[in-house]
């Protein structure tokens, strides 16, 4: 049987948590493919459901959320899949890294223990065989002193040295894809540079696909092939890297484009995005951009848009009723002289 | 000179008691190992480094909250110190500093308004509270907030708002030095925008010196006039931004530098330096950043390299000011 | 680590000192012993007079006390007023009633406590959560006197399926040790739940999720070590009061256990039998916090390596 073409499928992704008096929506039915061994970056500031897409899709949100909608990988539905199914899918198949690595890791067992329990859970590794897989895999993540370190704890490691013990655990599962959550956020600029670095590197290795979550558009935009872009539990754009800062198509991404402070162009005053992000329990109706749009026209009140073309390459979308408006015409630029992360807003 | 900021020789060393096996040994923590620099009036100096490198630490010595294990900190001929006594507070009245977590400099009880008067009434006992009132609206339409966030609380305000009332706050007194340590890094990258403008919009009107602290290079290439690289409590490199981001001479700035992510470059041009930071209780011998340089020689490890100006410009690097103390081969 | 637990030890004999002259201070300072062994109305004041020449009683209370560190120091706690042997013999000969029913209470208190903490904080805001934590305040609210009666009431005298008080059948055991576990498994119910609240929310729970281990796993390999500590820290409490927990049972049930014999004693004024009693609670106390110290450091290595290797964050 040929495997599908997609290695992950997520269609009509709906997240709502129950509060006390009210339900609050959370994911506004995404949809997104990811194929074998993609580099795929989502970007998008705080609150808009980009780390929830994830933890939805794998079933790690907690009781009071209600998840709707499809996730399928390798053609296979996993929302609401057993609690054994989805033991074998977590780590096994999809991994994920999260934020601060620091407290990611359970104080309380050595590096070795945490990282035998996910061998052992998808490798069937134990004892001697574990141990041996165990230092591969930390002196694979740029440890020195692998067989020692596997006896320490996390609190005698850096912020770094704890991020590199994430991949190698996430790694253990030999999975398909690998989902860092802001994995570097937390770290210095250095130690960032190092962990990208290596993230790049396993991937190209063995040829998984990585899905990179940040608020940070520069540094997705330097490790992936693709970005989506977040708003309000929403994808407002979709797009192959390279047009993303060439050809721009939604307000909202050029937006934030415009405010990132140069750090190579000429200094000049940061457009800024008029207003604040609205409440998950109270959006504006139709486009929840539409209220700081600068290109707002009573249509975009109407209806929520969908995403549509947004310029010369196909696979590049927007969902915005006035891309025609914003676009300029399509002259190619020449790949010498590109212009570095300015927007262009009427 | 009025509104100068000069601080000479800063050293704050702090030392970490250890319960050992059996006796207790001392190791000193030096957070600011010498630090010096000049701030002209009206200036924006701008400080980056990551943790540990003495950044925070700075920001209170600069300000007086702490006292310095040696070396003075002046400001505006009168030189600033570390006692609350009469003259600690008079000097209060003109320096303020502007903190990274909004939520936590920020008092839950209080409403905005109040705590954006709050320092008025300390310093300034001869206002009438019609003219705090005054003042309380005129700052905090110029950060752009409205007149009924005044009634609010402070967890009735997003991020961006708290943060800009923290600058109201401290814009209220029209300090003559504003030290900023981290005060955009904890905002998403459209509320950040915001708050830089209101900076840029002040610093045009009222003209106060400042000195911008920072881990992130793209903002303080954008808001500072000069600026210091830090490194283990020293400053490595110092210069406009220009000099300092597009030009970097020392190795630490130039993998800092390399480290910023930018569009439309592969990820592997790259400086990646090799091992962890160290820490600042255990100080390499001679250049604090050798053990990670890739570019160190043999007598960088045995020498401190000191920081040479010329003109505006200053490194702190034996291969930048000694080319012929190489001693033999890279490290 | 040999310099910790001297350290301790050392401590605890000051706590000890302590207790014993805070005890033998407030005792005397109380009551006479001597109104209560006689009636003064009927008693001739020289048999009063030889009574108190025989207790020490006659000298002034700086050399009583004097005395009795002295005679302390060679191991001999005193004698008991009313029973004609040493105060440490009358002790111990009721140890074991009191330790019939306070083991079995902690045994049972612990497992049910954790049981229902543990699966209240797993189904938080459940209906189940909500019936376990209100159960719970009724069971450490209520004082012990009224729930002990109120239990006899219903069991002993309107079913009168268990004997109302007494030493001599196993069911005897049973109301003692029904009334202790409820109130202890109420406290240990409501601190095992919210410590596993606080573990449940840290970020290396979902870590443990995300990695594929099962549910039931991550309970118990990564949330109930880390919550163990504030619950080992209620637990070092208890084993604390095993001794002194049981007065106001035992007088109920009249169980005759070291409860019973303390408020003889004090009602007496049988000073060096309470002496002995206050020692020998103190001692658990002292000994079930040294436990608790170092059950800390075999849980939790972050506290075995203090100022050790410090990292910059």
């Amino acid at each position: 049987m040929i495997a599908p073409a997609n290695l992950i499928e997520i269609r009509n992704l709906s997240v709502h948590f129950e509060g006390k008096r009210q339900f609050v929506r959370a994911l506004h039915g995404i949809d997104l493919t990811l194929k074998r061994g993609e580099a795929l970056g989502i970007v998008g500031e705080s609150g808009c459901g980009k780390s929830i897409t994830w933890m939805a899709a794998l079933g790690l949100l907690g009781s009071n959320a209600r998840v709707s909608g499809s996730a399928k990988l390798d053609g296979q539905e996993i929302l609401g899949a057993s609690d054994e199914k989805l033991s074998e899918i977590r780590g096994g198949r999809i991994a994920m890294i999260f934020q601060d690595p620091s407290s990611s890791l359970n104080p309380l067992h050595k590096i070795g223990w945490q990282l035998g329990e996910a061998l052992r859970l998808h490798q069937g590794l134990t004892g001697e065989a574990a141990r041996k897989e165990a230092e591969r895999l930390i002196d694979r993540v740029g440890i020195a002193n692998g067989r020692q370190r596997l006896g320490e704890y996390p609190h005698e490691f850096s912020g770094g040295m704890n991020q590199r013990v994430m991949i190698a655990m996430a790694l253990a599962g030999n999975p398909d894809l690998v989902v860092a959550d802001e994995p570097t956020t937390a770290l210095d600029a250095t130690i960032q540079a190092q962990i990208l670095d290596l993230l790049d590197d396993i991937r190209r290795e063995r040829g998984m696909a990585l899905v990179l979550i940040s608020h940070d558009l520069g540094m997705v935009s330097e490790m992936t092939e693709r970005v989506a872009v977040m708003y309000c539990g929403r994808i407002i754009e979709d797009t192959p890297t390279a047009d993303l800062f060439d050809h721009p198509a939604h307000p909202y991404t050029r937006g934030l484009i415009a405010a990132i402070p140069s750090f190579d162009g000429p200094r000049q005053r940061l457009a800024a995005i008029s207003g604040t992000v609205p409440p998950p329990a109270n959006l504006p109706p139709g486009c929840t951009f539409a209220p700081r749009c600068t290109i707002v026209d009573i249509g975009c009140k109407r209806a929520v848009p969908m995403m549509r073309p947004a310029g010369t390459d196909p696979r590049h979308r927007a969902a915005c009723e006035k891309l025609d408006a914003v676009l300029p015409t399509i002259t190619p630029v020449p790949t010498a002289a590109k212009p570095n992360a300015v927007g262009i807003m009427q | 000179m009025k509104g100068a900021l000069s601080a000479r020789e800063l050293k704050r060393y702090y030392t970490l008691r250890q319960r050992g096996s059996l006796f207790s040994t001392s190791k000193t923590l030096k957070a600011v190992d010498g630090l010096s620099f000049e701030v002209a009036p009206g200036e924006m100096f701008g400080l980056v480094g990551e943790s540990g490198s003495g950044k925070s630490t700075t920001a209170r010595l600069l300000l007086g909250q702490i006292p310095p294990t040696s070396g003075e900190v002046w400001f505006g001929g009168d030189k600033v110190g570390s006692k609350p006594d009469a003259n600690w507070r008079r000097m209060r009245k003109r320096m303020q500093m502007i903190y990274q977590d909004p939520l936590s400099a920020l008092d839950p009880r209080i409403v905005i308004a109040g705590q954006i008067e709050e320092p008025l009434i300390v310093h300034f006992p001869e206002f009438t509270p019609a003219d705090r009132r005054r003042r309380v609206a005129q700052v905090m339409a110029d950060v752009g907030l409205l007149s009924h966030h005044g009634d609010r609380y402070p967890h009735e305000l997003s991020g961006g708002q708290r943060q800009r009332v923290i600058i109201a706050r401290a814009l209220a007194m029209e300090p003559e030095l504003l030290v900023c340590d981290e005060p955009v890094s904890a905002l998403d990258v459209s509320v950040q925008a915001q708050v830089l403008n209101v900076f840029a919009d002040i610093r045009e009107r009222t003209g106060f010196t400042g000195v911008f602290i920072s881990h992130d290079l793209k903002v303080v290439r954008q808001v500072a006039d000069r600026v210091g690289v830090m490194y283990l409590g020293r400053i490595v490199e110092m210069g406009t931004p220009d000099e300092v981001f597009h030009r970097p001479a020392h190795p630490y700035t130039k993998a800092l530098v390399s480290a910023v992510p930018r569009t439309g470059r592969s990820a592997r041009s790259r400086i990646i330096l090799v091992g962890e930071p160290p820490n600042p209780v255990n100080v390499p011998s001679g250049c604090p950043f050798h053990t990670r340089c890739p570019e160190a020689r043999s007598g960088c490890r045995s020498l401190v390299p000191e920081l040479v100006a010329s003109g505006g410009r200053a490194v702190a690097c034996h291969l930048v000011n000694n080319p012929s103390f190489s001693g033999g081969e890279a490290a | 680590m040999l310099q910790f637990v001297l350290t301790r030890l050392l401590r605890a004999l000051v706590t000890l000192f302590i207790i014993i002259t805070f005890a033998f201070f407030v005792l005397r300072l109380a009551g006479d012993p001597a109104s209560r062994f006689f009636d003064p109305s009927q008693t001739p004041p020289e048999v009063i007079a030889a009574f108190r020449r025989q207790w020490g009683l006659d000298q002034p209370v700086w050399v009583q006390f004097y005395r009795y560190i002295i005679a302390v120091l060679h191991g001999d706690l005193g004698n008991s007023m009313r029973e004609n042997r040493s105060a440490v013999e009358t002790v111990l000969s009721k140890l074991p009633a009191t330790l019939e029913i306070m083991v079995p209470t902690l045994i049972i208190k612990t497992i049910l406590g954790i049981a229902a903490g543990v699966t209240a904080a797993l189904h938080r805001n459940s209906v189940f959560d909500r019936m376990i934590m209100s159960l719970s305040v009724l069971g450490f609210t209520v004082p012990t006197f009224v729930l002990a009666l109120v239990l006899a009431l219903i069991f002993a005298v309107q079913l009168r399926w268990l004997p109302s008080g007494g030493y001599s059948t196993v069911s005897h055991m049973i109301l003692p040790v029904a009334t202790l576990s409820i109130a202890g498994a109420a406290v240990i119910a409501r601190y095992t739940r919210s410590a596993m609240i606080e573990v449940l929310g840290r970020p290396f729970v979902r870590t443990a999720a995300a990695k594929g281990v099962r549910s039931s796993e991550v309970v118990t390999r990564h949330v109930l070590p880390n919550a163990a500590v504030p619950i080992v820290t209620i637990f070092g409490f208890m084993m604390g009061s095993l001794v002194g927990g049981s007065v106001i049972v035992e007088s109920v049930f009249s169980w005759p256990g070291i409860g019973r014999l303390l408020v003889a004693s004090v009602q007496a004024r049988d000073l060096a039998v309470v002496q002995v009693i206050l020692l020998l609670i103190g001692a658990l106390m002292v000994f079930s916090n040294l436990v608790v110290d170092l059950l800390y450091g075999l849980i939790d290595p972050r506290m075995r390596s203090r100022g050790g290797r410090a990292q910059a964050a």
